[in-house]
């Protein structure tokens, strides 16, 4: 970083400072000896906390009347290709910053006593992914964007393919060829941006998104939707949007909890950001041209991920395959491209990584005593475990989208969206996507009667002991979340509703650009618009 | 001003459920837990009476109050707050919910005695009282819908009590699953009306939605499909065609649970709320048929299932689904405030008949045939007696309550030229009157037939205090409605007229003038009743050999009806079953599986294969790279010659 100098730079560092805590306790962590077991999960837990509240008091200081990205940092990095370190924050990628910040000292805590071999690096490995996750959503450079979406990559690898169960490996390599297969085409298309951009007059290279979010919607149509498309796929295998989805079992289920809970928790929402952040602002027109088709895709996932999740034999597969309909409700809304809709996608989003990061921990609490999540091995916990069956009770019914609670807020308002949207124009989408709620209530209350009701029969259960302090503490926090964004949502809805607005503003001026060039009978551009 | 303390009266029960659920268990002390519980609806009650006391003393118009709490959800052009508006109607229903809410807590605290989960039962009633007043308050559809939804969880909750307990062919949790999800079928339709209300008025407040409605022209097509929409919903909830058929299950609760929630409350919500939004169905004439058709059909195919039943809670149930077929049929041809005012005489007399059956359920040690039953009149006087009101008040015998509001129903159906309608009504007045007094024979009458080793006797005080009231209740509670043909002034169609002003301008309904007609109706419905009464009488009350010949007779018929028109086995087969096995064996193993991951394997495997042909080329045996080095530079040496 010799070249380094500053080009702008306003309020203080506290993006780097969310981004280097984490960094920084990695690094002291591969300088200890691996046998100081206790203290690797402190320093572990501390700095993830530490970051954790840096990340609060962003959230405090953060502007939410303000569309504008905040707390930006830029530092020149490679100059001739005008890539920098440039990051910033906006509502929406506070909100998952924040999200994420919260979600890793739970993981970790919750893999206090089951993760105990080769502890060092797995605790180093978190804090590495923690790193990873957060630069996506701060970045506001495609290059750096790019090298943190694949560095991220590379811990979650190792944390399924090391800790991960029986068939691991297997997952692992399942999971880091589908996401290279989208990315490796996302670089290219990044390449032919910067390239684009100093094809126009008076340009130069860029990836500075800024700048591209001004030039990008001038593409011609025919170029625009495969470069859309190359960003969208990669964004929608990681979603994943049906039918890319089938590495998302597989890693789930092979994951240690702690590895799932950021996957689901978190990594997900990398692909959903991705849709908002890049594919929708830089590509306006071909975003039109592909809306009924991902909204389409979106609602089958909704149905199929909830049917298929309703015969699920194993209860993680069975979470695993309900975030493939929980995060289509996300696409659908994003693809509303209206306030409520995007909204609703923004605050669903940290809706699912709280109760799906919430369920897969409930899911490996009960795998740590009885070895098996096969639902046919329970039935009749309440009874002798009645504090873990109200606090999973609780976080069912947020997925399941109860009034009152997180998950109905997002739902309603991206269905609402949906409905109302005159891009989608029908009402079909939302008709359909609505029938999801009715699915949801049978996966979710189906599952929950064959493992909580009924007698207990199975000796093997009736040994169970209920949550210990240091479980009750990791659910808590989540739970607390839970009940906040469903009674008063504004909260956080307030923060992003100002880049939201901004965001849908952005596709519909495009939009409307070309209807008054249509007006004025620019013939050029009415070709763009197709 | 009263009113402004409503909220209170909506926050005091969720706190009671705080209290309850979190520290119930170490209170260690039913009463304590049951004081607690009990009193928080005690209170909302007087803040209740004493609203409506201050709307009673003020002028018409100024009798409708919003109070403003916070801004719940904002996001774009939607913005909803948490505000309840205290009206006529809502008031109304407040103190019915508060009301018969308390006495059944107090009940309860009999009926619940010893019972481990005593506490959790306490804190589940309390969120349902509070959810309930949500329901019925709420100033917008948003929230409306948190209470609706709401209710619902606490039905599932409450009839999933006994979790570990079997229930007819399987489990409690069976039955809560099912009144939970086809609930849920209902709320999509409540959903979808939401969605639409929003696009058509910009706005989900009753307040300017009602407004802006009124202002359409009747027949408006977007307004019949919003009606009908709403309409799914309330079929969901009050248990109507297609929908019903988690009702009768429902009874796996604990019988509190059965006459607070699936008698009394939550299920009259659809009836609030097709009330409350009287000005939309007023617009949509063809879904008032439907309304009106629905509730005849329900009222009359319930009935029937009623008199062949022998679980003494299963009648009770279906004779709820059938009055509130009733209702519906009120709101569908117009009659909103005969509607409610069945609602209302209902949560008295049916509330009242539950815990009778409860009371009953009690001392025969939780057997609930009544062919197991007979000659309980001398062990439970207080219960055989408040019972007979009961069951004379359901069967529409003057001057008893549900005469009142049944008659009105019927003649509300004739006025509105419903003949085929107005006769299925009066037959289910007769089926009704004879599956109640066969109920009440079979139980209290007759000869003992259950085995010596029990010992039936009267329930304590706090179980036969509110057996009282309410049958107090049953017995006056239809003054309130006295028609004006028999000189009544009917005070609650008057009371409730600003709330269905708009609605009524809209059909140009005005208030009917007494005809003779009317007091031939009455004659003939109380005819029939009687009739009811007499057969079952004859049938039950004694050891009579008819109900055998009949039930042989009609063979097919008696079984048909044994087995409740076999709904729910056809939901079975044409629907649950080909869902799952589909999903299972078409969408999980076939699509996933078999194709996508199959797919994503084969690039794998292809690349992999590539790979392998390739690699050969490696051999890492310097000759065999010196040899081709040779051919190649053969090859171009070659090429540049013969070029």
């Amino acid at each position: 970083m010799a070249y380094c100098e500053v080009i702008e730079m306003n309020e203080s560092s506290i993006l780097t400072g969310i981004l280097a805590l984490p960094l920084f306790g990695a690094m002291l962590i591969t300088l200890m000896s691996a046998e100081n077991k206790k203290l690797i999960k402190l320093i572990g837990l501390a700095f993830s906390t530490a970051s954790f509240i840096l990340s609060a008091w962003l959230f405090l200081k953060f502007n939410g009347a303000s569309s504008q990205m905040q707390f930006v940092e830029k530092y020149s990095w490679i100059p001739s290709l005008d890539i920098s370190y440039h990051i910033g924050v906006d509502g929406i990628s506070l909100l998952l910053v924040v999200l994420t910040t919260f979600l890793t000292p739970i993981a970790l805590l919750a893999s206090w006593e089951s993760i105990d071999t080769k502890l060092k690096g797995y605790v180093a490995l978190m804090l590495l992914l923690e790193v990873g996750t957060l630069g996506v959503f701060m970045a506001l450079d495609l290059f750096l964007f790019y090298v943190f979406w694949e560095f991220m990559l590379i811990p979650m690898y190792f944390i399924i393919g090391i800790w991960g169960g029986g068939e691991r490996i297997y997952a692992a390599i399942k999971f880091f060829l589908y996401t290279m297969a989208g990315s490796l085409l996302m670089l290219v298309a990044i390449i032919w941006l910067g390239y684009y951009a100093s094809t126009q007059p008076g340009g130069i290279f860029t990836t500075d998104l800024m700048k591209l979010y001004v030039i990008a919607p001038g593409i011609p149509m025919s170029v625009q939707s495969w470069i859309f498309l190359a960003f969208a796929l990669s964004f929608c295998i990681k979603v994943p949007l049906f039918p890319f989805h089938t590495w998302l079992p597989d890693a789930h289920v092979q994951a240690p909890t702690a590895g799932s809970v950021i996957l689901a928790g978190v990594l997900l929402k990398m692909g959903t950001y991705g849709l908002v952040r890049f594919c929708l602002p830089l590509f306006p027109f071909a975003t039109f041209t592909f809306m009924p088709y991902i909204a389409g895709l979106a609602v089958v996932g909704i149905i199929y991920g909830a049917l298929v999740s309703m015969v699920q034999a194993d209860f993680k597969k069975l979470v695993a395959y309900s975030s493939v309909s929980h995060l289509g409700f996300v696409v659908l809304g994003i693809f509303a491209v209206n306030e409520e809709g995007m909204q609703g996608s923004v605050i669903q989003m940290i809706n699912h990584g709280l109760s799906t990061g919430a369920l897969f921990l409930l899911v490996g609490m009960i795998y740590d005593r009885r070895h098996t999540r096969m639902i046919k091995d329970f039935g009749g916990l309440a009874r002798q475990m009645p504090i873990y069956a109200t606090l999973f009770m609780i976080v069912m019914l947020s997925s399941v989208g109860l009034p009152g609670l997180n998950g109905f807020v997002g739902e309603f308002l991206i269905l609402l969206g949906a409905f109302k949207s005159q891009f989608l124009g029908t009402y079909v989408y939302a008709i359909l996507g609505a029938t999801g709620v009715v699915f949801a209530a049978v996966y979710l209350l189906w599952s929950y009667q064959r493992v909580f009701f009924g007698k207990l029969e199975n000796p093997e259960n009736q040994k169970l002991v209920d949550l210990s302090r240091r479980e009750i503490a990791v659910l808590v926090p989540v739970i607390v979340f839970i009940v906040w964004i469903g009674f008063y949502p504004n909260t956080f809805l307030e923060k992003s509703a100002a880049a939201s607005k901004q965001i849908v503003q952005q596709v519909e001026n495009a939009r409307l650009g070309v209807k008054m060039a249509e007006l004025a009978g620019n013939t050029s551009s009415r070709q763009q618009a197709r | 001003m009263a009113h402004q303390y409503i909220q209170y009266a909506v926050f005091l029960p969720l706190a009671g459920f705080l209290i309850n659920g979190l520290f119930g268990r170490k209170l260690k002390s039913e009463l304590l837990v049951g004081i607690i519980g009990s009193s928080t609806i005690g209170i909302g009650f007087l803040i209740a009476a004493a609203t409506f006391l201050e709307m009673l003393g003020s002028p018409p118009e100024e009798r409708s109050h919003i109070v403003n709490l916070f801004n719940w959800i904002t996001a774009g052009d939607l913005s909803v707050p948490v505000a309840y508006q205290v009206d006529q109607l809502s008031i109304l229903m407040t103190l019915i919910v508060t009301g018969v809410g308390f006495l059944i807590h107090v009940y309860s605290i009999g009926y619940m005695h010893g019972d481990p989960g005593f506490w959790r039962f306490f804190a589940y009633l309390n969120l349902f009282i509070f959810a309930m007043l949500n329901l019925v308050l709420a100033d917008n559809f948003l929230l409306l819908f948190l209470g609706w939804e709401g209710v619902g969880l606490c039905s599932y909750l409450l009839i999933g009590f006994w979790y570990d307990r079997k229930f007819e062919k399987g489990t409690t949790g069976d039955a809560a699953k099912k009144a939970f999800i086809v609930n849920r079928i209902g709320d999509f339709g409540f959903l979808i009306g939401m969605f639409l209300i929003f696009t058509t008025f910009g706005s989900l407040n009753f307040e300017s939605v009602f407004a802006h409605a009124s202002t359409l022209s009747v027949g408006t097509p977007v307004v019949m499909w919003i009606t009908l929409a709403l309409f799914l919903g309330a079929t969901g909830k009050s248990a109507q065609i297609p929908l019903f058929i988690w009702l009768p299950d429902a009874m796996a609760g604990p019988t509190p649970v059965s006459a607070l929630i699936h008698a009394a409350t939550m299920v009259t919500a659809g009836i609030y709320m097709v009330a409350r939004c009287s000005v939309l169905f007023a617009l949509a004439p063809v879904t008032m048929e439907v309304v009106a058709i629905v509730g005849a059909c329900t009222a009359l195919m319930a009935a029937s299932i009623g008199l062949v039943q022998n679980d003494i809670k299963k009648v009770l149930a279906y004779s709820t689904v059938s009055q509130l077929g009733y209702m519906f049929l009120a709101l569908g041809v117009g009659a909103f405030a005969a509607g409610l005012f069945h609602l209302l005489t209902h949560a008295f007399f049916k509330a009242l008949l539950f815990l009778g059956s409860g009371a009953v359920i009690h001392a025969m040690h939780q057997e609930q045939d009544i062919r197991k039953m007979g000659g309980l009149k001398s062990y439970l006087p207080t219960t055989y007696k408040t019972f007979l009101v009961g069951t004379i008040a359901i069967a529409g015998i003057p001057p008893l309550a549900g005469f009142f509001s049944k008659d009105e129903i019927l003649w509300q159906t004739f006025a509105h030229g419903d003949y085929i309608l107005w006769l299925m009504m009066l037959i289910g007045a007769g089926l009704t009157a004879f599956y109640m007094f066969r109920l009440l024979s079979l139980t209290f009458d007759g000869e003992k037939r259950w085995d010596s080793g029990k010992h039936p006797h009267e329930a304590p005080a706090t179980m036969t205090v509110p057996l009282i009231v309410l049958a107090v209740l049953s017995v006056i509670g239809g003054f309130v409605g006295v028609p004006a043909s028999f000189g009544g002034g009917n005070a609650i169609e008057h009371w409730l007229e600003p709330i269905f002003e708009k609605a009524n301008e809209k059909m140009s309904v005005g208030i009917h003038d007494v005809e003779v007609i009317e007091y031939i109706l009455m004659a003939l419905s109380v005819g029939v009743a009687l009739a009811g009464i007499y057969l079952a009488r004859q049938w039950y009350a004694k050891k009579s050999a008819a109900p055998e010949r009949m039930s042989t007779r009609f063979a097919g018929f008696y079984k048909l009806l044994l087995n409740k028109y076999l709904v729910d086995e056809a939901y079975e087969a044409a629907i649950i079953t080909p869902t799952v096995k589909g999903s299972e064996k078409l969408l999980w193993r076939v699509v996933d599986v078999g194709m996508i991951d199959w797919c994503v394997d084969a690039i794998a495997r292809a690349f992999g294969f590539m790979s392998r042909t390739v690699r050969v080329v490696q051999t890492g045996v310097a000759q065999s790279y010196a040899l081709v080095f040779l051919v190649g530079v053969i090859a171009i040496v070659g090429w540049l010659i013969v070029k």
